[in-house]
C-alpha cells in the first residue's frame, strides 16, 4: 500500500513560564493509506499532540511530517488552513457542532470553503448524513440529538469534504458503550467501504480492537505496535 | 468573503443567547451619544437661533469700537448722513436697552431686551410676521413680543400690560421671525423707548438693507473718510458669528468631555461584552478554524458584531435625542447683551451622523482586541476551551 503519512524526527516541546516541556520525543511513524490506527496511552503520553500535528492544527517542533506529499512545515497560515479543510476531516470528543446550526447545516460548513453551488452542497451533505443513517434528523439541532447522534454528525462533517484522512480525538469518550459500538462500527465501515484513513485517538481498548493496527505512546515515545 | 459572511451570520444566530450582554454594548454606545448629540445640539440651536436672524444684504451699524448694541450709540445726525448713503436701500435707527421682567420658570427677574424702533425696523426685517394682534402704534406705550420671549417670561399675553422703566406697557401682539434672536425680544415705537428710557434723541445702532451684500467694504471706507461718522459697519452674519462663537464654543468644549469620559466607559463594556462573547465561543471558533476557515474572517465577524452592535446603540441614542430633545426651547444668558435668548435644541443630521460615527468607532475598538485574540488563540489550545 502507498504511504500517507510520514513523521520524521518529529518532537514537540511547550514552555510553561521557565519550564520546557517535551511531549513528543523523535517520533518515527509511517501510516499507509487505508489504514485504521489507533493510538493508545496513558494521559499525558502525546496522543493528542501527535495527532494534531499530523492533522496540521499544530506545527512540530523539530521534525518533519510529511502528509499526503505535503510537508507541513512549508505552510503555514493561510496555506495550512486550506490544506486541512481539503484533506483532512476532523471528529473531536465532545462533537463540536454547532448549536445554532441544523445537522444538515453543521456537515455543510466544510463545502463553504469550496466552490460547489449551494445544491451541491445540500446535496453532498445529505449523502454524508445518509452514510452515517441521520437522513431523517437532518434539520435538527444538535441540542435535539442525543450524543451519538451528534457524534455521527460529526463524522458527516469530517466526510463531507471527501478527505483522505480521518483524525479522531477519542471519538467514543463521551459516549456509553452500546452507541461507542456504533460509532466505532461506522469509522470501520468508512475505513473498509470507503477507503478512509483513520487515526483515532482512545484509551478504550474495545475501540482499539476496531482498528488494523494499535499503536502505544507513553511519556512522548513511541513503544510498540500491535496488529 | 463568504467565509467572513457565514462566520458572520453564525454570530449574528448566535445573538439571541447573549442578549443580555448584549444589549450592554447597545445601551453603553447609545447613552455616550445621546449625551454628545443632545449637548452639541444645544450649541448647533444656539448658533442657529442667532445666526439665522441675519440676512445676506443686512447689516448692523454700530459705533466705532462697540463689539455688541448694548454699549454702542448713534446720534440722529450719523444716522441721517448713513440713510443717505449710496448703496443703503433701506435703513433703520434702534433704540437697544435691557429691561426686568419675570421669568416663568423661576419667577424672577431677569434681563429682557427691548428693541425700540420706527416703521422701517419691519421694513428692513422682511422676514418678521405678526401672528396674532397688531402692530404697536406710534407714540404709545404699546408693545409686540416675540414668540419665545412669551413662552419664557410672565405677563406677555395680548392685551396683558408690564411695567418697567416706571411706566406700564400694553402687549398688543406676537411675532415670529423664522426662529431667530429677535423672537426673545419686546419691540417699542422708537420715541416711546427713548423717552422712557432717557435715551434723547440718540439710538443704539441701525440697522440697514445694502443694495449689494459685497458692498460692506466700500461703505466703510467710505465712513471712515467722513470726519462726523463715528460708526462701523458690519454683515449681520458676521456679527451674529462673533456673538455665538465664546458660548458655542464652550457647550462644544463640555459636550465633547463629557462624551469622552463616558466613552471610554462603553469602550471597556463594549471589550467586555466582546471578550466574554468570543471567549464563549472560544471552541466553536476553534473548531471552525480547524476545519479550514481563516483567521481574518473570524477577526472580521467579530468587528461586524461589534460595530452592529454600536451602530443599534448610536441609532437609538440618536433616535431617543431626537424624539425628546428636537426642538426642545431653552434659553440661556447672551454674554454679549447680559439678556436672555431663547434657542431650540437642533438635532440635525449631521449631528446624528456625527454621533453614528462615535459609535461606530467605539465598536470597532472595542471589538477589534477581543476579535484579534479569537483569531491569533493557537487552534489546540482553543479546542481544549482554553
Amino acid at each position: 500500500m502507498a504511504q500517507l503519512v510520514e513523521c520524521r524526527e518529529v518532537s514537540k516541546q511547550y514552555t510553561r513560564g521557565k519550564e520546557t516541556l517535551d511531549v513528543l520525543s523523535g517520533i518515527n511513524l509511517s501510516i499507509e493509506k487505508g489504514d485504521f490506527l489507533a493510538l493508545m496511552g496513558p494521559s499525558g503520553s502525546g496522543k493528542t499532540t501527535l495527532l494534531n500535528l499530523i492533522g496540521g492544527l499544530d506545527h512540530p517542533s523539530s521534525g518533519d511530517i510529511i502528509n499526503g506529499g505535503a510537508n507541513l512545515n512549508d505552510l503555514s497560515g493561510r496555506a495550512l488552513a486550506k490544506w486541512r479543510s481539503e484533506n483532512i476531516g476532523f471528529v473531536f470528543q465532545f462533537y463540536n457542532l454547532l448549536p445554532v446550526l441544523t445537522a444538515q447545516r453543521n456537515v455543510e460548513l466544510p463545502l463553504l470553503l469550496t466552490r460547489l453551488s449551494r445544491t451541491q452542497r445540500q446535496k453532498n451533505a445529505a449523502t454524508a448524513l445518509e452514510i452515517v443513517g441521520l437522513t431523517d434528523r437532518a434539520r435538527h439541532r444538535p441540542g435535539e440529538l442525543s450524543g451519538g447522534q451528534q457524534q455521527r454528525v460529526a463524522i458527516a462533517r469530517a466526510l463531507v469534504a471527501d478527505p483522505e484522512l480521518l483524525v479522531c480525538d477519542e471519538p467514543t469518550g463521551d459516549l456509553d458503550r452500546d452507541t461507542a459500538d456504533q460509532i466505532l462500527n461506522l469509522l470501520e465501515l468508512l475505513n473498509r467501504d470507503h477507503g478512509k484513513t483513520i487515526i483515532i485517538v482512545t484509551h478504550d481498548p474495545k475501540a482499539a480492537d476496531h482498528a488494523k493496527h494499535v499503536l502505544y505512546m507513553d511519556k512522548g515515545e513511541l513503544l510498540a505496535t500491535t496488529t | 468573503m463568504g467565509q467572513t459572511l457565514e462566520i458572520t451570520l453564525l454570530n449574528l444566530r448566535n445573538l439571541s443567547s447573549r442578549l443580555g450582554s448584549s444589549s450592554v454594548i447597545v445601551v453603553g454606545i447609545a447613552g455616550v451619544v445621546a449625551v454628545l448629540v443632545g449637548l452639541l445640539s444645544m450649541a448647533v440651536g444656539f448658533e442657529a437661533a442667532l445666526t439665522s436672524t441675519s440676512m445676506e444684504n443686512r447689516a448692523i451699524v454700530l459705533r466705532g469700537g462697540s463689539n455688541n448694541e448694548l454699549s454702542s450709540a448713534i446720534s440722529i445726525e450719523e444716522f441721517n448722513i448713513l440713510s443717505g448713503m449710496a448703496g443703503i436701500e433701506a435703513a433703520s435707527a434702534e433704540l437697544y436697552v435691557v429691561a426686568d421682567v419675570p421669568k416663568k420658570a423661576t419667577g424672577k427677574p431677569a434681563n429682557l431686551i427691548v428693541r425700540g424702533m420706527r416703521e422701517e425696523g419691519f421694513v428692513v426685517r422682511p422676514e418678521v410676521e405678526i401672528v396674532a394682534g397688531r402692530i404697536f402704534q406710534p407714540g404709545k406705550g404699546e408693545l409686540i413680543a416675540g414668540i419665545k420671549a412669551v413662552d419664557q417670561f410672565q405677563g406677555l399675553d395680548i392685551g396683558s400690560k408690564v411695567d418697567f422703566r416706571e411706566s406700564g406697557w400694553t402687549v398688543v401682539g406676537h411675532f415670529q421671525s423664522q426662529g431667530s434672536a429677535y423672537e426673545s425680544e419686546i419691540w417699542v415705537d422708537l420715541a416711546v423707548a427713548q423717552a422712557n428710557f432717557r435715551r434723547g434723541g440718540s439710538a443704539s445702532s441701525a440697522r440697514v438693507l445694502l443694495e449689494d451684500p459685497h458692498a460692506v467694504e466700500l461703505l466703510n471706507a467710505t465712513i471712515s473718510e467722513d470726519p462726523r461718522m463715528d460708526v462701523s459697519l458690519q454683515t449681520e452674519a458676521e456679527f451674529y458669528a462673533g456673538q455665538s462663537a465664546s458660548r458655542a464654543a464652550l457647550i462644544n468644549t463640555f459636550g465633547y468631555m463629557v462624551a469622552v469620559i463616558m466613552a471610554v466607559g462603553a469602550v471597556f463594556a463594549a471589550l467586555n461584552t466582546m471578550y466574554t462573547a468570543v471567549s464563549a465561543r472560544t471552541v466553536e471558533i476553534a473548531t471552525l478554524r480547524a476545519l479550514g476557515f481563516g483567521g481574518l474572517p473570524v477577526v472580521v465577524s467579530v468587528l461586524i458584531e461589534s460595530l452592529l452592535l454600536a451602530a443599534l446603540g448610536g441609532l437609538l441614542g440618536g433616535g431617543l435625542v431626537y424624539a425628546i430633545f428636537d426642538g426642545y426651547t431653552a434659553s440661556t444668558l447672551n454674554s454679549a447683551s447680559f439678556s436672555q435668548i431663547a434657542f431650540d435644541f437642533a438635532v440635525t443630521p449631521e449631528l446624528l451622523q456625527l454621533g453614528i460615527t462615535w459609535a461606530l468607532l467605539l465598536g470597532l475598538v472595542g471589538g477589534l482586541f477581543p476579535a484579534v485574540r479569537a483569531a491569533r488563540l493557537p487552534i489546540t489550545t482553543a479546542l481544549r476551551g482554553e
